[in-house]
């Protein structure tokens, strides 16, 4: 290697090498990328130990600060059941009628209640629980297995035709399909409900052997008045409110084909608070709290 | 430091050596972790196996790349288990080949779908989710209550899964094609070997609300419906941990 020589014009130290007359500046690196890699490295080694790091023999070693994930967000989570705790742990146990009358419940019920119902109930009732085909109207139409407060608490706990062991049984029956009811019958039937709504004119005799039909078939689980009844869950026929929809078609093919919709059960996912925040933001959504 | 550098910059050798060291010191960061997995994976007595239509259900999960806009993990953190439900566990996903956790959220998590909304509400919201949700930007997967599901290979999928240490028996392989028949046809014969296979838990059900043929769509809802209920250590976990 010859001797280093500096360069004149940068004051920099050349390689030392000549390559047909063209020589290279051997310039450092700058101090301070030096000082920035030798502290990332050391708080690196730092960080190891601090954390969760090093496998062993027996096991990885578990850092100095003992951080644990699974640890941390019970810790948070404890934390935000205490913050809920002024509203929660009321609903939980109090009276829903004394709770639905207290302001700062209901405060509570208004400002949690969207987020719970968005995440959980909207997907089949809607954002505004205005209900969607198949899946009812909650906002507006009767509750078909009863709409007070204790009683919708119970239905989103345990569902209907859910896999829990105490839901709610509802089935509306394929009276065409099993061979119940002939053709002709269930276009009977069919027009008499549309007629209800007016939207089609039977003649007496029509009407009559109609209403014969439905005391016969439909009367057991919607009532004689066709109002439904909140024992069976059978939806009132008399209204403008339809499941799965109002036209003929779709009423003959519930008739003809039946029909059993699913409401899952809660228990388990919601909390029992939670149950009963919803119920009591579902009565708000009615217009049934003042 | 500098004239250390200059010496092995001269021996050709030394310096390759040098290279190797340095760069497997990244490999080595990334492998490490893996030598202590049997203390990270939790014990789950109660794990199920995914039946042959879960398994089927969840390959159309990944054909169609469900996994691109849903995640299937909730995090430690306390607005995704106030959200979710009980953060997941490793062991949840032992029998998932290839794991599905995702990072890239465009629509909900889905680790703790199962049991949330009923079969018809998935038929319907896949068939066209706009029908339910009016203001959502899923894609509509009309073909899947329209193909007929293929069965013919599935003893192949779950010969394949053992080999990679899921714990399929001889008679679940010889019996997937008519298993997965049957536990979307709880009326047919072939209904009853499923739960004597895969255990009662298991969800025999027509999925798509037909029974007449199987289809993409009762594999798919199957795979949907079993989500997070495979095993129930990540809600004991938490309740042990709250206590």
């Amino acid at each position: 290697m010859a001797l280093k020589e500096r360069d004149e014009f940068s004051g920099q130290v050349t390689t030392g090498h000549e390559w047909n007359g063209i020589k290279e500046l051997n310039t450092p690196v700058p101090r301070l990328l030096w000082v920035f890699l030798s502290t990332m490295g050391l708080f690196a080694i730092g960080w190891t130990i601090m954390m969760p790091s090093w496998p062993g023999v027996s096991g990885y070693f578990r850092g100095l600060l003992g951080a644990d994930q699974h640890e941390a967000v019970q810790q948070s989570l404890v934390e935000a059941e205490a913050e809920r705790s002024i509203w929660s742990e009321r609903l939980a146990s109090e009276d829903l009628a004394t709770l639905a009358a207290d302001q700062s419940i209901m405060t509570a019920v208004r400002q949690t209640g969207p987020a719970l119902f968005g995440d959980n109930c909207a997907g089949c009732h809607g954002y505004s629980a205005t209900g969607n085909a198949g899946y009812p109207n909650i906002a507006e139409a009767p509750m078909m297995w009863g709409g007070d407060a204790d009683t919708i608490a119970e239905t989103i706990r345990i569902g209907i035709n859910a896999n829990h062991p105490e839901t709610r049984y509802g089935q509306m029956l394929a009276f065409g399909r099993d061979q119940m009811l002939g053709s002709a019958e269930i276009s009977a039937l069919a027009d008499y409900l549309v007629s209800m709504q007016g939207e089609k004119f039977l003649t007496p005799e029509e009407n009559a052997a109609a209403q014969t039909l439905f005391a016969d078939n439909c009367a057991g689980c919607h009532g004689e008045d066709a109002r439904g009844m909140v024992e069976t869950g059978a939806p009132n026929l008399t209204d403008a409110h339809w499941t799965y929809g109002d036209d003929r078609a779709t009423i003959r093919q519930s008739i003809y084909n039946g029909r059993q919709g699913t409401m899952p059960a809660w228990e388990g996912r919601l909390s029992t608070a939670q149950i009963r925040l919803l119920a009591l933001y579902v009565m708000d959504l009615r217009g049934d709290i003042p | 430091m500098f004239k250390f550098h200059y010496r092995l910059e001269r021996s050709a050798l030394g310096l390759v050596g040098f290279i190797i060291l340095v760069a497997s010191i990244g490999g080595f960061i990334e492998i490490a972790p893996l030598f202590t997995i049997d203390e990270t994976v939790e014990e789950a007595q109660d794990m199920r196996v995914y039946t042959p239509l879960e398994v089927a259900g969840r390959n159309i999960f990944i054909r169609e790349g469900c996994y691109a806009c849903h995640s299937q993990m909730i995090r430690t953190l306390r607005d995704e288990v106030d959200r979710y439900g009980p953060y997941s566990l490793a062991v949840e996903s032992q029998y998932d080949h290839p794991q599905l956790w995702g990072s890239k959220r465009t629509g909900p998590d889905l680790a703790r779908l199962g049991n949330k909304y009923s079969d018809a509400w998935h038929t319907t919201h896949l068939n066209n989710p706009r029908d339910l949700v009016p203001q959502s930007k899923m894609p509509a997967y009309r073909w899947l209550l329209r193909d007929q599901l293929r069965t013919d290979d599935l003893g192949q999928h779950l010969a394949t899964l053992r080999t990679v240490g899921v714990p399929y028996t001889d008679d679940q392989i010889a019996n997937a094609t008519q298993d997965a028949y049957g536990q979307a046809n709880p009326d047919s014969p072939e209904a009853g070997g499923v739960a004597e296979r895969y255990g009662d838990a298991t969800n025999i059900r027509p999925f798509d609300g037909q029974t007449d043929k199987l289809t993409d769509m009762d594999a798919l809802v199957a795979y949907l419906q079993v989500l997070g209920n495979l095993t129930n250590a990540a809600h004991e976990t938490q309740t042990a941990e709250v206590e």
